[in-house]
């Protein structure tokens, strides 16, 4: 079993949630599909989604909702 | 003046502007700024520099109580908002006040009276200013909004009465749709703002964007002549000009007058902005709102009249009396802004912010570049992406648009993506050149003439 990260795709707000009111789209220890969203990323008033990227399990996130990260930063580890 | 310091409570050009208008008249600088703007240009220029806070505006530049604070720590007399933000905050005009300031702007009732959608609708139709057909207010029920609509026409708008920045819209071309859509949105409403009231606009097809800039003290009200600002992208203006091409001299004389008669209506302070939908064909043009505060584009108003804005709206709230009467007030020429963004416009406009290698800003007679960029900034993710805007000014349209276009070649800014090449390509349009357009238009002209691949990642508002 080997880890995969998600990265950032770019500098910003990272958000774990659609809305402030609305739930997570993933909890720590979630499974993911590739296609999944786990977080957005606001950029310059623009809101860009981020997908797993990989198949994994037991999702682990690096940052909080609301943090600022770079691009290529990682966000959450998968197993994979 | 009364007033010999002023806080700015803004970041970005609007903030570097500021301060120089301020330094002009001999008031004393201080920059608030958030931890990501920390080695701003504002930073540099203001005689005083305060950490308010975090990078998410939220925890800085929309903290009401840290910008307070700092302005009592900084004993400023006054608070300039510049625009977006706190700028159209009643609560905190009203704050400022409270605490002994002025706050530069009208006062906290009419930024609320104005704010509010409906009310403002009233005001312009009581000071004999004309309003989009529909409703006279909230519309509670099917059979009231039926009858309007029959009266008005299709296509129409259903707004959320407590709906903004083009939230709770809904377009119905005929009665079986909006017979559907009125309910539901009422639905909506109630759901995402915890009111279900609705009204009804006309919808006016293919209008351009006009609109007035004002200034009041209060007691005398002026207007500054006309803006155009129909070239648009998801309802964020791109490109401005002043005055309007082509604009009747007797229907600008019609509309300046009625921007005067609402401004005096509610006895206005400071500048504004009366936005109005122009009509081409039929020559109408229709209040759509007032925005109480600087704007984006106000350069191009100062290119052809000669005034200073900033410095009329920082004596207006230092008690003077406005400098200019109307009779002072003439257009000179032909002024045209490019708003200069961080976005890539090859690349579905997908925000680049980054570190500004070399900057080149060209200079010569006619020729403004308003910005906070400097070679070795950089430019944070957090805020907007507007760098600086390129205002140029000519004898007559066709002179500006030459003067544009060889302006435009001699901004050089690297490291970043831009939107340099989108003005470039629309500067050497024939249409545009003609004066051929309305707030539609650029969408449909970035489709079909500025062919934009489209980008990795998909944007989701």
């Amino acid at each position: 079993m080997s880890k995969a990260e998600i990265k950032s795709p770019l500098p910003g707000m990272f958000y774990r949630r659609p809305s402030p009111e609305s739930a997570p789209f993933k909890n720590d220890g979630d499974t993911v599909s590739a296609a999944d969203v786990i977080g957005i990323v606001e950029v310059m008033k623009s809101f860009h989604e981020v997908t797993a990227g990989v198949d994994g399990n037991a999702i682990r996130f690096l940052v909080d909702d609301a943090d600022a990260v770079m691009a290529g930063q990682a966000l959450a580890e998968v197993e994979a | 003046m009364t007033i010999h310091s002023v806080l700015v409570a803004n970041r970005g050009e609007i903030a570097v502007r500021i301060i120089r208008a301020a330094k002009a008249l001999g008031l004393r600088t201080v920059q608030v700024h958030s931890q990501a703007d920390a080695g701003s240009l504002a930073v540099k220029l203001a005689d005083e520099a305060i950490d308010i806070g975090p990078a998410a505006a939220k925890k800085s530049y929309l903290n009401i109580e840290a910008v307070l604070a700092a302005a009592k720590a900084a004993k400023v007399d006054a608070i300039h908002p510049g625009y977006g933000f706190l700028s159209e905050n009643a609560d905190f005009a009203e704050a400022v006040a409270a605490a002994g300031m002025k706050f530069v702007g009208p006062n906290a009732a009419a930024i609320r009276l104005l704010g509010d959608k409906v009310a403002a609708r009233q005001v312009a139709a009581r000071a004999g200013v004309p309003t989009v057909p529909g409703s006279d207010g909230r519309v509670c029920d099917l059979a009231e909004a039926a009858a309007i609509v029959s009266r008005i026409g299709f296509p129409v708008m259903i707004k959320a009465a407590a709906g903004g920045g083009g939230r709770g819209i809904r377009i119905a071309h005929g009665l079986e749709e909006f017979e559907r859509h009125f309910p539901q949105a009422s639905a909506e409403a109630a759901a995402a703002f915890g009111d279900g009231g609705l009204y009804i606009e006309k919808v006016i097809e293919k209008a351009r964007h006009i609109e007035v800039q004002i200034l009041g003290d209060g007691t005398n009200f002026v207007h500054c002549y006309e803006r155009e600002c129909s070239l648009q992208r998801r309802r964020q203006k791109v490109w401005e000009e002043a005055p309007a091409a082509g604009l009747p001299a007797e229907v600008r004389k019609r509309l300046c007058d009625s921007a005067v008669a609402l401004a005096r209506s509610v006895g206005y302070s400071g500048a504004g902005t009366v936005e109005y939908l122009y009509d081409d064909a039929s020559r109408d043009f229709y209040f759509i709102e007032v925005n109480t505060r600087i704007q984006v584009e106000h350069p191009v108003t100062e290119m052809i009249t000669g005034l200073d804005l900033v410095q009329e709206m920082l004596r207006i709230a230092g008690g003077q009396p406005l400098s200019v009467s109307q009779d002072d007030i003439a257009i000179a020429g032909h002024a045209i802004e490019c708003r200069i963004n961080a976005e890539d416009p090859h690349r579905g406009f997908m925000p680049g912010p980054g570190t500004v290698d070399t900057l080149a800003v060209p200079e010569g007679e006619g020729i403004r570049f308003d910005t906070m960029l400097f070679a070795g900034y950089a430019v944070p993710p957090f805020y907007d992406s507007l760098l600086g805007k390129l205002i140029v000014h000519g004898a007559d349209r066709a002179a500006c648009l030459a003067k544009l276009r060889t302006a435009l070649a001699g901004l050089g800014i690297s490291g970043i993506p831009t939107t340099v090449p989108l003005h470039q390509a629309l500067a050497a349009d024939a249409d545009v050149a003609a004066g051929r357009f309305h707030t539609r238009f650029l969408e449909n002209w970035l489709e079909t003439k500025f062919a934009a691949p489209p980008s990795g990642t998909r944007e989701v508002a």
